[in-house]
């Protein structure tokens, strides 16, 4: 079974490669662009049959390693 | 009094460190991540480097090495504990000290001399420093900007566990001496107890004249002192 983890800084949270980006669009001409942020996309394999044990356990690997509870939010979602 | 200095896969500070260590009188010895016994330390440092590639986020690996299990029940017994560089990120990772760092706000790697000031000498790092002292020690990081939210910064400051901001090298701290975009220009924080600190600067590069500067030692001096006086 698969899911994707998308780990994402929380508001407030410095995102320079998001800053940075949001001003090349601006730059660009897309003045409408007043925000860019950067996440991550993880996705992780695992070896269970119940989808709802699967969830769990997945989202306990996030809550220990996969994000940084003092500046990360993350969302779980099985994929295909 | 014997320093364990941890070496992770990665790790390129050690000797540095070591070589530092020695200098001031402690007796480092090089422990291996792997390592599950550290009864013999009296401190114990993390080095600089790049600790499991900085794969994920920088020191999110390092800290489940077999070695930390160790490293954070000597934190909660009181010895000392320094983290430099690596060694700080996998420290904020483990939560054994506030906030995260991130990416240079610039998004360059910065490897210079810069200038950081003294804030608060209640600390294994800056017990014997005087607050306003103006440092001049090496950085050497892309991932240096230290990063928690506003709650958490007004814990910190309210308990004065701020020990270093980047300023000038007269002592001005602001936006143009904050090399990295550090919240509130911060290079080095402490834990409540003062047992644990971290910095990003590399004070170990700055212990003799012939490096360029010795003003990192006096915060390897405050750590070995510490040592001396905290029973292990």
């Amino acid at each position: 079974m698969r899911f994707r983890v998308q780990v994402m800084r929380r508001p407030g949270i410095a995102d320079p490669e998001g800053a940075t980006t949001a001003r090349a669009l601006n730059d660009l001409g897309y003045a409408e662009v007043t925000g860019v942020h950067f996440g991550r996309d993880i996705v992780v394999e695992v070896d269970i049959g119940d989808e709802a044990a699967a969830h769990a356990r997945v989202t306990e690997m996030c809550e220990r390693l996969l994000a940084n509870p003092v500046i990360e939010d993350y969302t779980v979602e099985r994929i295909l | 009094m014997r320093v364990a200095v941890i070496v992770f896969p990665g790790s390129n500070c050690e000797l540095d460190t070591v070589h530092a260590l020695r200098l001031l009188g402690a007796e480092p010895d090089l422990v291996f991540h792997r390592e599950t016994d550290l009864s013999g330390a009296d401190g114990i440092v993390l080095p600089g480097g790049f600790a499991h590639g900085d794969y994920l986020r920088t020191g999110a690996i390092a800290r489940f090495s077999p070695v930390m299990a160790e490293v954070e029940r000597h934190a909660a017994a009181g010895t000392p504990v320094l983290g430099i560089c690596n060694g700080f990120q996998i420290l904020t990772e483990a939560g054994l000290l506030p906030g995260a760092l991130v990416a240079n706000r610039d998004l360059r790697f910065i490897c210079r001399p810069i200038h950081v000031r003294v804030e608060s000498t209640d600390s294994i790092l800056t017990r014997n420093a005087e607050v306003g002292r103006v440092l001049r020690i090496p950085l050497n990081s892309y991932e240096g900007n230290f990063v928690l939210d506003p709650s958490a910064l007004e814990a910190l400051n309210d308990r004065d566990g701020v020990l270093l901001r980047y300023s000038d090298s007269t002592g001005n701290v602001g936006d143009g001496s904050n090399p990295n975009g550090s919240t509130n220009s911060i290079a080095g924080t402490t834990n409540a107890a003062g047992n644990v600190a971290g910095l990003m600067p590399h004070p170990e590069r700055a212990v003799e004249e012939i490096l360029g500067s010795s003003d990192g030692r006096v915060l390897l001096e405050s750590f070995v002192s510490s040592m001396e006086a905290i029973p292990a």
